[in-house]
């Protein structure tokens, strides 16, 4: 981490860095190692039937719980349907599922953000204190509540998780405007006679990407959890749909004989959440190293 | 503490909890299926849900049912559970205790195994301790409850099945006297050990799940923390003077490194919260969150408000508590 890096080059009695094979190893092998970890699912997504021959929804009675093997590498499931099928299926769900729920969050939360940021006033003191008792909660929680009142489904889980996710994007972007707002070529801009949605389109906007790309990108991880978990409580996607987190939550009912129906799932749920955090750490420090140090 | 910040801290408890009743209230009455409907039972005469909807007081405007739930609410009244058909309040004493255990000590592990992790890999800087606690942590960070659950169940239930699979005792075994709800204080307090060991061996998997993910931020944060207040100058002047380095880092660096730690941990608390409610799914625990998740599924909205309220109150409670931490630690925040 960025911190770190100073930490290092403050302290005493630790050699001065050069540019080794041990450094280059420090800055890249997460972005590395997470990125080989991410490729397959991201594979998975966009070509599924590529990695499997077989049908992820189609029931085949004759096969129902078959044990691993070479034919069925994670088994089949109550109905006879393959489970890496399944899993590779259901990176195209989950995965598209977390991108479009944070894109809506971040969509919603930087509007908000510039709103409340650039204008000011009583807009942006509800806007912040709105957000604010929203974050003051425990996130899945409260899209569980949501979640629930809207009825089970995907769209409706990924509507929840959006509708608590949103605040996180505008306190982010209602600070990058205030400051952004006072910087001297936004003042020149504005003294030249620079309308207000021209700044934000031109200035306010283009200078906040980079921070707002490390936050997505550390989020779509995230996303993929609580999406996950909805799933697993059963406010997710509905039967057949391959969503890992129901698809966990229906094995669970078959755990103890038929343990592998359950576990891949949650196997890929979880190499996904590492592979993502791994590469937006390193994200982080590689675009934002003053950001990635608070 | 001082007197007006412990105020304002009570007043935003109060500000939240009112939030999240309006919220949850709303989004409770505009769902599609009909309270009344479900109360009622499956086979009801349309005369008898409407019987039902005039009992539940469902059938006056929307503001008069939120006015009535308040005035409850302000004498502790929390309604009743249209699934158990009990006060709320008595369902949630019923439920607690089991998810205070769960949680409590999930997080007493956490942070006696988080710090410790810290210290060591930024003491082992570079070195191979280091790297493993960092690998750990970026690793078990955002991995959620319910699949790892499910991982340790396979292997430490199912194959090598040294740890029961769910529940909170044997089959067989009778809770003990319920004093404070928790079983392994209850039985401790009856001396029974049988059921003592049977509860604290049931609490093993619930509680590394929990704790497992949190407890990998706290160690990186302690690190990094660690790692700053080691480089700073005053650090250097007492290992000059000739101070041990153990007494150094104890004495000196850690009660300062540890100032941003409480924060995030107060922080993450929060999500231990929220992760309870997955981990008592996938144990089978009989706790609030599962009762939430039987509530929300049975359209029951009455106990899952109740429930949000322990739960924002436990919430910012830590909060608050984090805070008084944070002034105990820091003695610039006394001033």
């Amino acid at each position: 981490m960025a911190t770190v890096d100073v930490t290092r080059s403050a302290l005493p009695l630790t050699p001065t860095r050069s540019l080794t094979l041990r450094v280059i190893w420090q800055r890249y092998g997460r972005l590395l190692f997470g990125g080989m970890i991410l490729l397959p699912f991201v594979l998975f997504a966009i070509f599924p039937g590529i990695f499997s021959p077989y049908d992820p929804l189609k029931i085949s009675v004759r096969d129902t719980y078959a044990q691993p093997s070479l034919r069925h590498p994670f088994g089949t499931d109550e109905l006879g349907r393959d489970v890496f099928t399944r899993v590779v299926y259901g990176a195209r769900v989950s995965l598209t599922a977390a991108v479009l729920t944070i894109l809506a969050a971040s969509a919603a939360g930087v509007f908000l953000g510039v709103i409340a940021g650039y204008w000011g006033g009583w807009t942006d003191r509800i806007i912040t204190s709105v957000g604010d008792m929203v974050l003051s909660f425990p996130s899945l929680i409260l899209a569980m509540a949501v979640a629930a009142a809207l009825g089970p489904g995907l769209s409706h889980s990924m509507m929840a998780v959006a509708a608590v996710w949103w605040p996180v994007y505008s306190r982010l972007m209602r600070g990058l405007a205030l400051h952004l707002k006072h910087e001297g070529y936004v003042e020149a801009a504005r003294a030249a006679g620079g309308r207000s949605l021209y700044i934000i389109r031109r200035h306010v906007f283009p200078n906040s990407l980079s921070a707002l790309n490390v936050r997505i990108s550390l989020d779509i991880g995230l996303a993929v959890q609580v999406l996950a978990s909805l799933g697993f409580i059963g406010l997710g996607a509905s039967p057949p749909t391959p969503e890992w987190g129901a698809m966990v939550s229906w094995g669970r009912t078959y755990f103890l004989t038929y343990w592998w129906i359950g576990i891949f799932p949650a196997l890929a749920i979880i190499l996904v959440v590492i592979g993502t955090s791994l590469l937006g750490d390193a994200l982080n420090d590689l675009w934002n190293p003053v950001l990635g140090a608070s | 503490m001082k007197a007006p910040l412990l105020v304002e801290k009570f007043l935003l408890l109060i500000v939240v909890l009112l939030g999240m009743t309006v919220i949850t209230f709303f989004v409770a009455r505009v769902i599609p299926a009909d309270p009344a409907h479900l109360a009622a039972g499956v086979d009801a005469t349309p005369e008898q849900v409407e019987t039902m909807r005039r009992e539940l007081g469902l059938d006056r405007p929307l503001p008069v049912q939120f006015w009535n739930y308040m005035k409850g609410l302000a004498r502790g009244d929390l309604g009743r559970s249209l699934a158990t058909r009990r006060p709320v309040i008595d369902d949630l004493k019923l439920f607690f205790p089991a998810t205070l255990e769960l949680a409590g000590l999930a997080i007493v592990v956490y942070v006696l195994a988080g710090i410790p992790m810290g210290v060591i890999a930024a003491v082992a800087r570079g070195r191979a301790a280091d790297v493993l606690v960092r690998i750990f942590s970026v690793a078990a960070m955002g991995v959620p409850p319910f699949a790892l659950g499910l991982l340790l169940q396979l292997i430490f239930s199912r194959w090598l099945g040294w740890f029961p699979l769910e529940g909170r005792l044997h089959t067989g075994i009778a809770p003990p006297p319920a004093m404070t709800g928790l079983y392994t204080v209850d039985s401790l307090l009856a001396q029974d050990w049988v059921t003592l060991k049977s509860s604290l061996i049931h609490l093993v998997l619930p509680v590394a799940t929990l704790a497992l993910g949190r407890l990998a931020v706290a160690a990186r944060f302690t690190r990094t923390s660690l790692l700053e207040v080691l480089s700073k100058d005053y650090v250097r002047t007492a290992r000059a003077k000739g101070l041990a380095k153990w007494v150094v880092i104890f004495r000196h660096a850690l009660p300062n490194a540890l100032i941003p730690v409480v924060t995030v941990i107060g922080i993450q608390i929060g999500y231990l919260l929220g992760g309870t409610v997955l981990v008592e799914i996938v144990f089978s625990w009989p706790g609030l969150g599962r009762y939430a998740v039987q509530s929300i599924f049975n359209f029951d909205f009455t106990s899952v408000i109740g429930v949000t309220l322990v739960i924002a109150t436990g919430f910012v409670l830590t909060n608050i508590g984090v805070d008084a931490m944070y002034r105990v630690l820091d003695p610039r925040q006394r001033i």
